[in-house]
C-alpha cells in the first residue's frame, strides 16, 4: 500500500513543483505557456550535470538554473519587448523542445545515479507515515515547503500583495509607483526555477535517462493545474496527487490486465484534466474575481 | 533607457522589414547556438537552409511539405485573427485522416472516383468535431481554448495508435503496426511531367492549396463573417455594442481550423502513406503556428512562409542524414524565429528610443 502511495507522490511532484511556479507569475499577470519548454531543459540540464559532474544534487541546481535561463527569454520578449504572451509562450516551449533535444543527443542511452531518499532521524520509523512523509528526497521536501511559502507569501508578507496588485491591475500598481516590470521578471523567472526543478526531478528519480519530449506534456497539466486549483496555493497539492493518482492508475491497471485497451488507459490525465477544467471553469463564469485582473495583457510603458 | 511611443498608424516598413530580419536574426543565433553546443555552424546551416535547393526533386518536395502547413496555417489565420488560440491543429489533423482513412478502408464497396472526395468531406467533419470540443466547452462554460485542444492532440494520438494496432489493423502485416492499403480511389497520385516521370514526391493534393488559399482570402477580405472576426480579435467589446454574436464567431472560426486540418490530415495520408500509421503528423499542427505568424496572418503570405518552414523541416532531414543532428533542432529556429516575429509586431506598433534620464 504504502509503495503505491510513494509512486503516486513521485509522479504529483513534477506537476506541484512547476504548477506552483506558475501560479506565482500567474498571479504577478504573466501567463507563461512555456512550462514544458521549461521543464524540458530542467531535465536536460539536470541530467547533463550529474552525468557530468557526479553527484545527483548538482542536478537540482541545474534543474533550476535551466529553468530561470528559459523563463529569462521570456521575459525579455514579452515584458521587455512586449509580445503576446501565448504565442510567445508556445513559442518557448518548441524552441526548448528543440534544443533540449539537441543538447541531450549525447546523452541518450546513458543512466544516472538517483537523489537519494532524506530519513528524517525517529520519525521515519512510525509505521505508515514514516515511509511516506519522513524518508523523501530533498526536492519531494523543498515542494511541500515551497507551498506554504507560497500562501505565506502570497496572503500575509507585504511583497506578495504588491506582486498580487501588479497583477491586477498593472496600471494602478504602476501610478503609485512599483516597478511592475521588475515584479514581473522576478515572478517570471521563480516560475523557471519551479518548472526546471519540477523537470530535474524526472530524470533525477522517475526514469534515470534522458529522452527527447520526456515531460510528456506534464508541463502543460501544470497550466491546467492552476487554473483547476483556482489560484490559491494548496489545492496545488490536492489537484497534483489526483493527476498522479490518475497516472499511476494506468499503470496498475496495465500491470493488472484490466480489460480495456493500454492506449485508453494512458488517455485519462489528459481527459481528467478537461473535465476538471470543465467543472473549475463552469463555477468562475459565475465568479470571475479569482483570476488575476491582468492575466496574459502586457503591460506598456509609454513614453 | 529605451521608450515606446505608440505610432498614429503601423509602421508600413516594418510588414515586410520584420520578417525578413527576422529570418537573417534566426539564422544568425541558431549558427551560434549550433557553435556553441559543438557542431560546425557552416556546414549544419548549409544542409537547413541551402541543400533542400540544390536539386529539382528536392525542390518540389519543399512544396510538397509546404502543403499540410498551409492547409492547417489557413485555418489557423481565422481562429488567430479571432484572438482564439486553437493550438490543437495537430489532434484535429490526425482525427480528419484517422475518420476518413477508416471509412475508406471499412466500406471498400464506395471505391469509386468519388470516394477521394467523400474522404475529404469526412476529414474536414472529423476536423471540425475535434475542435468542437474545445469550440463548446469555451463558448458555453468559458473553459480555455488553449489548455483543452492542446489535451486533445494527446487523446488523438493515442487514439490513432489504438486504432492502428487494434481493430484496422491488417492482419498481414506481419505484426506491423500498419492498416491495409487504401483502396484505389482513396489515393492521391503523383504528377507525370512530360519527359521527366515524377518530380520527387509532387502530387495532385497539392492543387488544394491554389484552391483554398484564395476561398480563404475572399471570406477574410470581402465577407461580414471576415469583418466580425477581425473585429472580434481587435476590439472585442465593439463586437456586441455591433451587434455580433461572438460565441457564434468563435464557434465558427474553430469549427473552420479544425476542418481544415482535418483535410489536411486525409491529403497527406492519401497522398504519401496510402494507409493509415501509429504516427501521421510529425507536428504539422505545431509547426503550422509559426507559419501563421510568419505570414501574418495573411492568407497569401502564409504560402511563402510555408515555403519557408518547409525548407527548414527538410532540411534538418537532410542534416540528420548527413552529419547526425537529431530533427528536433527545427524547433529550435521555429522557436527563435516566432520571438523575432513578435518582437517586430511590437516594433510596427512602436516607435522605440533610447532617452538619458538625467536630473
Amino acid at each position: 500500500m504504502d509503495a503505491l502511495i510513494l509512486t503516486i507522490i513521485a509522479t504529483s511532484i513534477p506537476l506541484l513543483l512547476a504548477a506552483s511556479g506558475e501560479l506565482i507569475a500567474e498571479k504577478s499577470g504573466v501567463l507563461n505557456l512555456g512550462v514544458e519548454g521549461m521543464m524540458l531543459s530542467g531535465a536536460v540540464g539536470a541530467f547533463g550535470a550529474v552525468l557530468w559532474l557526479g553527484n545527483p544534487y548538482f542536478g537540482i541546481i541545474a534543474g533550476a538554473i535551466s529553468g530561470i535561463l528559459m523563463a529569462s527569454v521570456f521575459s525579455i520578449f514579452t515584458i521587455n519587448f512586449m509580445t503576446n504572451q501565448v504565442a510567445t509562450g508556445l513559442g518557448l516551449t518548441i524552441f526548448a523542445t528543440g534544443f533540449s533535444g539537441l543538447a541531450g543527443a549525447p546523452l541518450v542511452g546513458k543512466t544516472i545515479p538517483s537523489l537519494p531518499k532524506i530519513e528524517v532521524y525517529l520519525l521515519s520509523d512510525i509505521p505508515l507515515i514514516g515511509n511516506i512523509f519522513f524518508k523523501q528526497d530533498l526536492i519531494a521536501y523543498i515542494s511541500i515547503l515551497l507551498i506554504i511559502l507560497i500562501t505565506f507569501f502570497l496572503n500575509s508578507s507585504k511583497p506578495g500583495i504588491v506582486l498580487r496588485a501588479v497583477g491586477d491591475n498593472h496600471n494602478n500598481a504602476h501610478s503609485i509607483g512599483y516597478p511592475v516590470k521588475k515584479i514581473r521578471w522576478l515572478a517570471t523567472c521563480f516560475g523557471g526555477m519551479c518548472a526546471g526543478l519540477g523537470g530535474a526531478y524526472i530524470p533525477l528519480l522517475l526514469t534515470p535517462h534522458w529522452s527527447e519530449g520526456m515531460t510528456s506534456g506534464r508541463g502543460w497539466i501544470a497550466i491546467a493545474l492552476v487554473v483547476f486549483a483556482s489560484w490559491i496555493p494548496w489545492r496545488i497539492i490536492v489537484g497534483a496527487f489526483l493527476f498522479g493518482g490518475i497516472t499511476i492508475a494506468q499503470f496498475v491497471g496495465q500491470a493488472r490486465g484490466w480489460p480495456i485497451p493500454s492506449q485508453i488507459l494512458s488517455m485519462m490525465p489528459y481527459i481528467a484534466t478537461i473535465i476538471a477544467l470543465t467543472i473549475i471553469s463552469g463555477r468562475f463564469s459565475k465568479n470571475k474575481s479569482v483570476v488575476p485582473e491582468s492575466l496574459g495583457k502586457p503591460f506598456v510603458d509609454v513614453a | 533607457m529605451i521608450v515606446f511611443t505608440p505610432r498614429n498608424k503601423p509602421s508600413k516598413n516594418w510588414i515586410f522589414l520584420a520578417p525578413t530580419l527576422s529570418i537573417i536574426l534566426t539564422v544568425i543565433l541558431g549558427g551560434f547556438i549550433f557553435a556553441f553546443l559543438g557542431y560546425n555552424p557552416g556546414e549544419t546551416l548549409y544542409h537547413i537552409f541551402i541543400s533542400p535547393f540544390t536539386r529539382i526533386d528536392r525542390i518540389s518536395d519543399v512544396f510538397v511539405k509546404a502543403c499540410p502547413l498551409i492547409i492547417i496555417g489557413t485555418g489557423l489565420i481565422f481562429c488567430f485573427k479571432a484572438n482564439v488560440w486553437n493550438i490543437g491543429a495537430e489532434g484535429q489533423f490526425i482525427i480528419g485522416a484517422l475518420l476518413a482513412g477508416s471509412f475508406g478502408l471499412l466500406f471498400p464497396e464506395m471505391d469509386t472516383k468519388f470516394l477521394l472526395l467523400i474522404m475529404i468531406f469526412i476529414g474536414f467533419l472529423g476536423g471540425a468535431l475535434w475542435a468542437f470540443i474545445p469550440a463548446i466547452l469555451k463558448t458555453k462554460l468559458n473553459v480555455n481554448e488553449i489548455l483543452v485542444s492542446l489535451m486533445l492532440v494527446y487523446i488523438a494520438m493515442l487514439l490513432i495508435d489504438f486504432v492502428v494496432r487494434g481493430p484496422l489493423r491488417d492482419p498481414m502485416s506481419f505484426g506491423f503496426p500498419l492498416t491495409k492499403a487504401y483502396p484505389e480511389g482513396a489515393l492521391i497520385n503523383k504528377i507525370p511531367i512530360p519527359g521527366i516521370g515524377f518530380l520527387g514526391q509532387l502530387h495532385y493534393g497539392v492543387i488544394s492549396v491554389f484552391i483554398l488559399v484564395p476561398i480563404a482570402w475572399v471570406i477574410i477580405n470581402k465577407t461580414l463573417l471576415g469583418f466580425q472576426i477581425k473585429v472580434l480579435g481587435s476590439a472585442p467589446k465593439a463586437t456586441s455594442f455591433a451587434g455580433f454574436k461572438e460565441k457564434r464567431i468563435t464557434m465558427i472560426v474553430l469549427l473552420l481550423s479544425g476542418g481544415l486540418a482535418g483535410i489536411a490530415g486525409v491529403i497527406e495520408v492519401s497522398a504519401n502513406m496510402g494507409q493509415l500509421q501509429p504516427e501521421i503528423s510529425f507536428g504539422y499542427g505545431f509547426t503550422a503556428i509559426i507559419v501563421v505568424f510568419l505570414g501574418r496572418l495573411n492568407p497569401i503570405g502564409i504560402i511563402l512562409a510555408g515555403i519557408i518552414i518547409a525548407t527548414v523541416k527538410l532540411g534538418a532531414d537532410n542534416a540528420q542524414m548527413a552529419i547526425g543532428i537529431p530533427k528536433v533542432v527545427t524547433g529550435l529556429f521555429e522557436g527563435i524565429l516566432l520571438f523575432f516575429l513578435l518582437t517586430g509586431e511590437t516594433l510596427q506598433k512602436y516607435q522605440i528610443a533610447w532617452k538619458n534620464y538625467r536630473s
